[in-house]
């Protein structure tokens, strides 16, 4: 016999393997192959050590004293090694860790600072819009103000800015807290997400803050 | 047999009244197996090799070297550009999926309305379908330009928030041409498994006997079988039916809704299914009067068929001419100058009055030739008209697409269109691709359904004179 038996149930097994390799290659593909998998966790090491968590968190130091453009241009500025040299020619001047920041501030040489975020080249990205509105740098950030190196916390694929330009009042907060990363309505979790609802149509109807969906937002 | 047969004669209906016999002679059930897989069975002939490899050259080298060319260097080796974007890729596209409808056409649509006569053709027609089918899909996947995206066209949840747009035409081809695909695919299958599991219970190798048994899916012709068989028939000829309309309205419509003038009429899905219909009864006509001589079918795809089939093309081309008609008085009667201006230059312009001409030619006068019984009854003068009716259809996409785009609103815009070699290796690729499968189920598949052909033949039917247990004999 050409076919025994046993083959009247390979349609059925056939059946069921596919929907196992299926089901493993569609897992496979959704947890290893998105930009949540890609990219979250990138962490480049950076020549000097600098730590957010000690000058942003500890010191409190404002966003905006090193990152001066991020409310005014579309892109973030990494500070130059003078600004840090504002400090550091008093703190730990001799550190070597710091060296590199001395050596580029007396030359005037820029700092090799790894990048970490980018968008691709066909996508418009603003700073400040997004800051203008009370959108915090934590939505797409992460908690950089406890973190010793920049890592990459969000995904920043297109569904992940769609999220919010849908809407936008579920995010926003006032204006003068964007750099406050910790800021909440309220510690009460419960209250807070009352609040963010409530508070947050309130901020998206006073600054008349729009949907943004169309493409040529972000492509353009 | 001669007293059978006056037997027969005694107790038909009057001539005039009787439906024509699917098999002109009566034969027994034996008999007609044999006849049938004769061509399956017997070793090669010359001319399968002289038409198998030519064919088979353009299918595995010409189509693969053109495509990975276009692939690899950019849409820019077509000869699209502005302002005519569309070129000989999606002319061939509409051209493909026009041949396949007839074979849809005539296996389920004259199946449905009971036509027996299609019996002995109905495979034949829908191997034409399937095979032009996959041709025509192949078009939309490379034209896109980018084909390493063609998944976008797949609507699944994705990193990038992003559904495909479904107002887009090419969407609506994506699913039509899907949809087209799998049921014409499964239709032309399912009928092929008595068939096949009639080759396996006569094949001599193992090989024959493992491929075709594979294949025949463990079918027993049992009543039970045959019952579910019959049901799932007749509901994929029901869905296979509405296709024939539903395709090519579709394929009209991706013009319909461009406001251009030459695209923008109601009259589009209709036209566009009347068009299809027509080139692919020319091609069912070009493929099976060369083979039912070759393969030595003249018994069983008579002439009375053809003389059908020819009547059928007759029919749509005189539809053809209507809505050729249509379209040139609408033109003049809206009183829309761009509307008048592509038809006048669609006969009398410079540049591709020959498209126009070819139209109203071919298309809509050739066929009249059918009128004449000496004409349905000529088979080498039938082939000559056929294969001239696919030209003439190719001709008219060729003036719907290209002459309606080279001379648009502005005549700033205004430009020529040329194809390219690699616009033409590709068309030739498919043609090799197209015959190849062909070819390759003509050799390794009944051509003609067996079952079936035996179901409805006299002796299948206990209370015809000489039917069911009565001893038959031959
Ligand atoms: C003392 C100056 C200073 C302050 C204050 C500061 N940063 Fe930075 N920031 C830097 C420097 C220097 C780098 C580049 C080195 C690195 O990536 O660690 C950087 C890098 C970053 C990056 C990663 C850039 C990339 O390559 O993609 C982000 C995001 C960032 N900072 C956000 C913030 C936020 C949010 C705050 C406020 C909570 C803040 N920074 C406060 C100096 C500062
Ligand atoms: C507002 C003043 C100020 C500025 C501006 C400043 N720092 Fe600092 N930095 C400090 C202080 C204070 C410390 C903590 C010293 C200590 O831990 O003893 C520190 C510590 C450090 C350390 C050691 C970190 C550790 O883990 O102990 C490094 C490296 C450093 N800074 C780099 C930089 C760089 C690079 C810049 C410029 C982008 C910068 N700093 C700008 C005040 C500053
Ligand atoms: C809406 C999301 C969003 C918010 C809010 C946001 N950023 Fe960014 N940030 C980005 C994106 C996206 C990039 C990558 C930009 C690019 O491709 O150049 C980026 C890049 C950066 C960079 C690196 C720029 C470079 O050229 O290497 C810094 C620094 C930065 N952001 C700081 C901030 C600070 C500080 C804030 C808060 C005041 C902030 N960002 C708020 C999305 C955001
Ligand atoms: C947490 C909320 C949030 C996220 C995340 C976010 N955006 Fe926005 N975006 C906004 C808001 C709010 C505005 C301002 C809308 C307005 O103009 O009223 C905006 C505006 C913009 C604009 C300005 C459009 C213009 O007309 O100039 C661009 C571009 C943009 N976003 C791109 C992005 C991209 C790219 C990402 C993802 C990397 C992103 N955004 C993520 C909230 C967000
Ligand atoms: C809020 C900003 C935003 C808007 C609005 C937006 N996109 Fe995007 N888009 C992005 C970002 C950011 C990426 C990059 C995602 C990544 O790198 O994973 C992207 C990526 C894409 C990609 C993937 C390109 C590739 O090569 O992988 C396509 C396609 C795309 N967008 C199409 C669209 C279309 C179509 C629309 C309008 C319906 C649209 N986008 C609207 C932000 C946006």
């Amino acid at each position: 016999m050409i076919f025994p038996r046993w083959t009247n149930w390979l349609p059925l097994w056939i059946l069921i393997g596919l929907v196992l390799v299926g089901g493993a290659v569609t897992a496979g593909v959704t947890y290893y192959f998105t930009p949540k998998y890609t990219r979250v966790g990138y962490e480049p090491i950076q020549p000097v050590p600098f730590s957010h968590r000690v000058h942003a968190g500890e010191l409190g130091m404002d966003c905006r004293y090193c990152h001066s453009q991020v409310d005014k241009a579309w892109v973030a500025n990494i500070p130059s090694a003078s600004t840090c040299m504002n400090c550091h020619n008093q703190v730990l001047k001799d550190d070597p860790r710091l060296a590199l920041v001395r050596e580029s501030a007396t030359n005037n040489t820029p700092m090799p600072w790894v990048q970490v975020h980018i968008t691709p080249d066909y996508v418009y990205f603003n700073h400040a819009v997004h800051v203008r509105r009370g959108i915090s740098c934590v939505e797409c950030h992460g908690r950089i103000d406890q973190m010793d190196e920049v890592y990459h916390a969000k995904s920043f694929s297109m569904s992940f800015c769609l999220n919010c330009h849908r809407d936008p009042a579920a995010f926003i907060r006032p204006v003068n807290k964007v750099t406050d990363l910790g800021w909440q309505w309220s510690t009460n979790a419960v209250q807070n997400a009352k609040l963010q609802k409530i508070e947050g149509q309130k901020l998206v109807d006073h600054m008349r803050v729009q949907s943004l969906q169309n493409c040529s937002a972000c492509h353009r | 047999m001669a007293e059978s047969a006056t037997q027969l004669e005694s107790l038909a209906p009057p001539t005039e009244l009787r439906r024509m016999a699917p098999v002109p002679a009566d034969r027994s059930l034996g008999w007609l197996t044999d006849k049938l897989t004769a061509f399956n069975e017997g070793r090669t002939p010359l001319w399968w090799w002289v038409l198998f490899l030519p064919a088979a050259f353009c299918a595995a080298v010409v189509l693969p070297g053109a495509l990975v060319y276009k692939i690899s260097t950019g849409v820019g080796v077509w000869g699209n550009n502005m302002p005519v974007m569309w070129g000989w890729d999606i002319i061939n596209f509409v051209w493909w999926v026009g041949v396949a409808h007839a074979g849809t056409l005539i296996s389920a649509m004259l199946f449905l309305t009971r036509q027996h006569w299609r019996t002995a053709i109905g495979r034949a027609a829908e191997a034409m379908t399937v095979f032009s089918v996959m041709m025509a899909g192949l078009y939309p996947a490379i034209h896109v330009g980018r084909e390493w995206f063609d998944w976008y066209m797949i609507p699944i949840p994705t990193s990038n928030g992003l559904w495909p747009q479904f107002r887009s035409p090419l969407m609506w081809d994506v699913f039509a041409v899907n949809t087209y695909l799998i049921v014409s695919t499964l239709f032309w299958y399912m009928g092929l498994i008595p068939d096949l599991a009639l080759m396996r219970d006569r094949a001599k190798t193992r090989v024959r006997k493992f491929l075709y048994g594979l294949f025949a899916l463990g079918w027993t012709g049992s009543a039970r079988q045959w019952h579910n068989y019959e049901k799932a028939y007749l509901v994929l000829s029901g869905l296979a039916t509405l296709l024939v309309f539903t395709v090519s309205s579709i394929v009209g419509m991706d013009f319909a809704t461009a406001q251009l003038a030459g695209w923008h009429e109601t009259i589009f899905p209709f036209y566009f299914v009347a068009g299809a219909v027509f080139c692919g009864f020319g091609m069912v006509l070009v493929l099976l009067i060369p083979l039912r001589k070759w393969c030595h079918l003249e018994d069983i795809i008579t002439l009375a068929h053809i003389d059908k089939i020819c009547k059928l093309t007759l029919m749509m081309g005189c539809v053809m001419g209507y809505i050729y008609a249509v379209e040139f008085f609408i033109a003049w009667y809206s009183g829309n100058p761009y509307d008048a201006w592509v038809f006048g230059h669609r006969m009398f312009g410079h540049q591709y009055w020959y498209g126009g001409w070819m139209m109203i030619v071919v298309n809509a006068s050739l066929p009249q030739l059918f009128w004449i019984k000496k004409v349905r009854q000529n088979l080498k003068l039938i082939f000559v008209i056929a294969v001239l009716i696919n030209i003439g259809m190719w001709f008219e996409r060729f003036t719907i697409i290209v002459g309606s785009l080279y001379q648009d609103f502005l005549p700033a815009n205004w430009g020529v269109y040329y194809p390219t070699w690699v616009d033409v290796a590709s068309y030739v690729g498919t043609l090799g691709a197209f015959f190849m499968l062909y070819l390759l189920f003509v050799r390794f598949l009944p051509m003609v359904p067996v079952s079936e052909v035996k179901a409805i033949t006299p002796c299948a039917d206990p209370h015809h004179a000489l039917g069911g247990a009565k001893g038959w004999r031959a």
